[in-house]
């Protein structure tokens, strides 16, 4: 077991991307390669779920696109991934957001967590 | 052919350079040591004969003709040897071979494992028929049944050969056009794409 963990230790980069959670609206800079073009696609949403462990940690960001949901699941260790910019921060209290596929229009909405300075 | 001798190790997977998530086989190749070349002269063909692993150190474990076998070569007794015929590797006797010696990245491979013991199997798992197929229409316990296996008074027997249940598994088997994707020389890592046949820690041979 070492020698694996060793292994996929040696052969990954670690990806320094800001902390988020479910419910957060995102902005993923995705890198994309086309024959020998490269270039940059930005998904923006709100994160879903965020599951696995290690390598196989994924998360899942879902957007409304010309009304039709779109989901898309990211590896967080994938190099592909050039950034992820937190626009919002959302109150939700669940881990899991699966509850927003069946909810269009406002009722889709994720309230934003605000953030109160104690005085 | 070239080859090493190594132990799998398992499974892992990892990004290449093309973002791709691509899963691989660990090997772990120490490195073995040459326990007799074999020449066209002396043997009527060439070839080197590796040895990897050590083997237990209890008495009686090693046999005197295998003692003195390691003894020439100037080496511990090794759990296993292999000969790599039409070897083009330079090494005498009690020479050690790394896995640089044999592989770079990107090299493709073959590899040589023993199978996982599967026991005793029936046809669909076996030899993948397809079984009855219908539950229902008059069918009872037979849903993965192997059919007819052959006319009746002529040929009034079974012809040889004939696929049926039976031990399954446990087989020498040999996997080409594997890649190597990794080399981890400190720790004599291979990482290669796909899968290798065997169970974790068992013996496999890395040819090219």
């Amino acid at each position: 077991m070492d020698l694996i963990k060793y292994a996929t230790e040696q052969c990954s980069v670690a990806n320094e991307l800001p902390t988020f959670r479910p419910g957060d609206n995102v902005n993923v800079s995705y890198r994309i390669v086309e024959g020998d073009k490269e270039r940059i696609q930005k998904y923006r949403g709100d994160v879903l779920q965020i599951k696995g462990h290690g390598l196989t940690k994924t998360f899942t960001v879902r957007k409304m696109s010309n009304g039709v949901g779109v989901e898309r699941i990211f590896p967080f260790a994938s190099p592909n991934i050039v950034s992820v910019d937190v626009l919002k921060r959302g109150k939700v209290r669940r881990a899991k957001l699966y509850y927003l596929r069946e909810l269009v229009g406002k009722k889709a909405k994720i309230k934003e967590r605000k953030f109160i300075s104690k005085k | 052919m070239n080859g090493i001798i190594g132990k799998k190790i398992g499974m892992t997977s990892i990004f290449n350079e093309d973002g791709r998530n691509i899963s691989c086989t660990i090997v772990e190749a120490a490195p073995n040591v040459v326990t007799q070349v074999k020449s066209e002269d002396t043997d009527g063909y060439s070839a080197i004969q590796l040895s990897h692993g050590e083997a237990k150190a209890k008495k009686g474990r090693t046999s005197k003709a295998l003692q003195g076998h390691f003894d020439k070569a100037g080496t511990t007794p090794k759990r296993k040897s292999i000969e790599f015929r039409d070897c083009t590797l330079d090494k005498s006797l009690g020479d050690t071979v790394a896995i640089s010696d044999i592989f770079e990245e990107g090299d493709i491979v073959r590899a040589i494992g023993k199978s996982k013991g599967k026991g005793f199997q029936g046809v669909v798992k076996r030899y993948n028929f397809r079984g009855v197929g219908d539950a229902t229409h008059g069918q009872h316990n037979r849903l993965r049944a192997p059919g007819s296996i052959g006319a009746a008074s002529y040929p009034a027997k079974v012809v040889k050969g004939m696929r049926m249940a039976g031990r399954m598994g446990g087989d020498r088997v040999t996997v080409k056009n594997l890649q190597v994707v990794r080399i981890l020389e400190d720790k004599n890592l291979l990482l290669i794409k796909g899968a290798i046949p065997g169970h974790k820690g068992s013996i496999v041979v890395i040819e090219k």
